[in-house]
């Protein structure tokens, strides 16, 4: 990790450096803070025209608000269920189609990842407007599969682009090795490889767990009359009005749809800052 | 492609069937597999995205040229050919392009703003102990992680007139930040480089860290200031990264659509602060003129795919393998 660093050794300008970072670091965080901090607040500090950047009374009351007059419980399920189906799928489908990509030589194979590569440029929201239709042809709408159904889609190319560099990082030799000692081509796929490519599976995971975690524009148009549905980011509008915001139940729902996220970055961000070295690289 | 047949027979082929040899292209290992058996592991992904988002483009693209308003969709009127008349409907009508350069100016700033943060931040983190460099590290995912309809609901509650920090802060009294056309495309900007600027960061720091650190000890033994170091040696080395995550970070903002929703309520008063997608989702949803929000769309897709060919032809150039 510490590189040999003779070259950086003036130390009054590395001082000066960790203030700005440790500064940078602050203002980065803050609007984080002023989420938590506000959420947190009694209804009268919110509504205060002179803000403090504490609070000596500290209240659950916009979390009871938001879980009450919203349902909310059900919503973050919703969200829960919606992201997890899109990241187990994307997951297994996208180790297959990258196992196949890197660890086959098969005509229309450089033609095939060129489209996956330019799958990820479709902007997804003008698909809006086709996926409705299909949607409505198929009776998926105001149910949950129209959310996870195009999610999946719209994960998988990058997923596979991604998934390509650890794939590829496991040696050839180990897949000989297993083919002499008799391990069938499944095997070796599953009980070799995936255990090795699971980093991976897990780095590309964060982004098909985020871009649908993320989603408002799917569920609003899809979800049209059946509010039971409605996933986090809808229900979270709902308190954003123009003119008469309720800021404490905005913050409080904020926070309760952006801990997940920090949480799930947490346990990852380790293998998320090596995957994309790795998918970078390669 | 292939039937259902076919995949069975395959599926038994795998494990019995000898590996055909005779192949030109054979891989170094010889496998004992049928030619098939990638196309049945990449079945599943084919399916799925050619179902969803190659059918869709598809149908995209057909709407655009049709007539396709709520009396088609409810089926009180027959679907009608228009061929180019959309198009020409939407290139006619001055608020298209006034939208298309706000977007295209817009995307650059923040594409700029990010990768210079970016970088910048990333060069910082060099220079500075483990512990202040797990501090912004930490502070940086924290901003990463933020979903964006939350970091947008945030950061206008930070600008807000009445209770924000912010306007308190610089002193600014109640000035409203979305009632400007400027102030707002601002206050979006600094939401999207805040939550876009740490995969640049943590992209370019992983990279610098790749670089032999012998490299950038002689830049400064011959007395290079830090400016020059990123230009001359740093940069150079970090081309393969700085266009993956220049192209990345181009796709992302081209295409910005929660944040602009959401902090500019739908575009902003009359429409101030529209973008493309925006304004694509406002003409169909909106106000029911599904085929010119399809057109659009098309005109979005074919901008993106222009980027995307730049970024194929210097992957080339770089001699990578796909």
């Amino acid at each position: 990790m510490s590189a040999p660093s003779s070259f950086r050794i003036r130390r009054p300008g590395r001082l000066a450096a960790e203030a700005v970072t440790l500064l940078v670091a602050a203002v980065v965080a803050f609007p984080l803070y002023w989420m938590v901090l506000s959420a947190l607040k009694p209804a009268g500090e919110i509504q205060s025209t002179d803000p403090r950047p504490w609070t000596l009374s500290p209240s659950l009351d916009s979390f009871r608000r938001v879980f009450e007059q919203q349902d909310f419980g059900r919503y973050f399920l919703n969200s829960l269920i919606v992201a997890g189906t899109v990241v187990l799928a994307s997951a297994l489908i996208a180790f297959l189609a990258a196992t196949a990509v890197t660890r086959f030589r098969f005509r229309f194979r450089t033609t095939l990842l060129v489209m996956f590569l330019v799958a990820q440029m479709v902007p997804v929201e003008a698909l809006t407007i086709p996926l409705f239709f299909l949607m409505r042809d198929f009776g998926q709408l105001n149910t949950l599969g129209s959310l996870i159904l195009p999610h999946l889609a719209f994960s998988l190319p990058f997923a596979i682009w991604m998934l390509r560099g650890f794939v590829k990082a496991v040696p050839e030799a180990l897949e000989e090795q297993a083919q002499i000692d008799g391990a069938s081509r499944t095997r070796f796929l599953w009980q070799i490889l995936f255990p090795l490519v699971f980093p991976g599976l897990v780095a590309t995971s964060v982004f098909s767990f985020i871009s649908t975690w993320n989603d408002f524009l799917f569920a609003k148009s899809f979800l049209i009359s059946d509010t039971s549905q409605s996933t986090l980011p809808m229900a979270l509008l709902v308190f954003f009005k123009p003119d008469e915001n309720d800021w404490g139940g905005i913050m409080a729902g904020s926070t309760v749809m952006t801990i997940p996220v920090l949480v799930f970055f947490v346990l990852v961000q380790r293998r998320l800052v090596s995957g994309l070295g790795g998918a970078v690289k390669d | 492609m292939t039937t259902p047949l076919d995949l069975a027979e395959k599926r038994t082929g795998t494990t019995a069937r000898p590996a055909p040899r005779g192949r030109v292209r054979a891989p170094r290992t010889a496998r004992r597999t049928s030619a098939w058996t990638p196309w049945l592991y990449l079945l599943p992904a084919l399916v799925v995205i050619g179902g969803l988002l190659v059918y869709p483009v598809y149908q995209l693209g057909l709407i655009s040229f049709l007539e396709y308003t709520q009396a088609q969709v409810s089926g009180g009127e027959p679907t009608s050919f228009k061929g180019f008349g959309n198009y020409t409907a939407l290139f006619t009508d001055p608020q298209f392009w006034q939208v298309l350069l706000a977007t295209v100016l817009f995307a650059a700033a923040c594409v700029v703003t990010t990768l210079a943060v970016g970088c910048a931040l990333a060069v910082l983190l060099t220079r500075v102990r483990a512990l202040p460099r797990l501090v912004l590290m930490v502070a940086a995912l924290g901003a990463w992680a933020t979903p964006a309809v939350t970091g947008s609901t945030v950061w206008v509650f930070l600008f807000d007139p009445d209770f924000g920090p912010v306007n308190r802060l610089l002193g600014l009294g109640d000035f409203s930040w979305t009632y400007g056309r400027y102030s707002a495309f601002a206050l979006v900007l600094l939401e999207v480089v805040w939550c876009s600027f740490p995969f640049v960061m943590v992209t370019v720091y992983a990279g610098i860290k790749a670089i032999p650190s012998e490299v950038l000890e002689a830049a400064a033994l011959d007395g290079a200031s830090q400016w020059r170091i990123w230009r001359s040696v740093m940069a150079p080395m970090l081309r393969p990264i700085l266009v993956v995550v220049t192209i990345q970070s181009i796709i992302w903002d081209f295409k910005l659509f929660t944040q602009i929703y959401v902090m500019t309520n739908g575009g902003g008063i009359a429409g101030q602060n529209l973008v493309l997608n925006v304004y694509a989702y406002q003409k169909a949803f909106a106000s029911s003129q599904y085929s010119l929000g399809s057109a659009i769309g098309v005109v979005m897709l074919l901008i993106l795919l222009a980027v995307t060919l730049v970024y194929l032809r210097l992957l080339r150039r770089q001699g990578e393998e796909l």
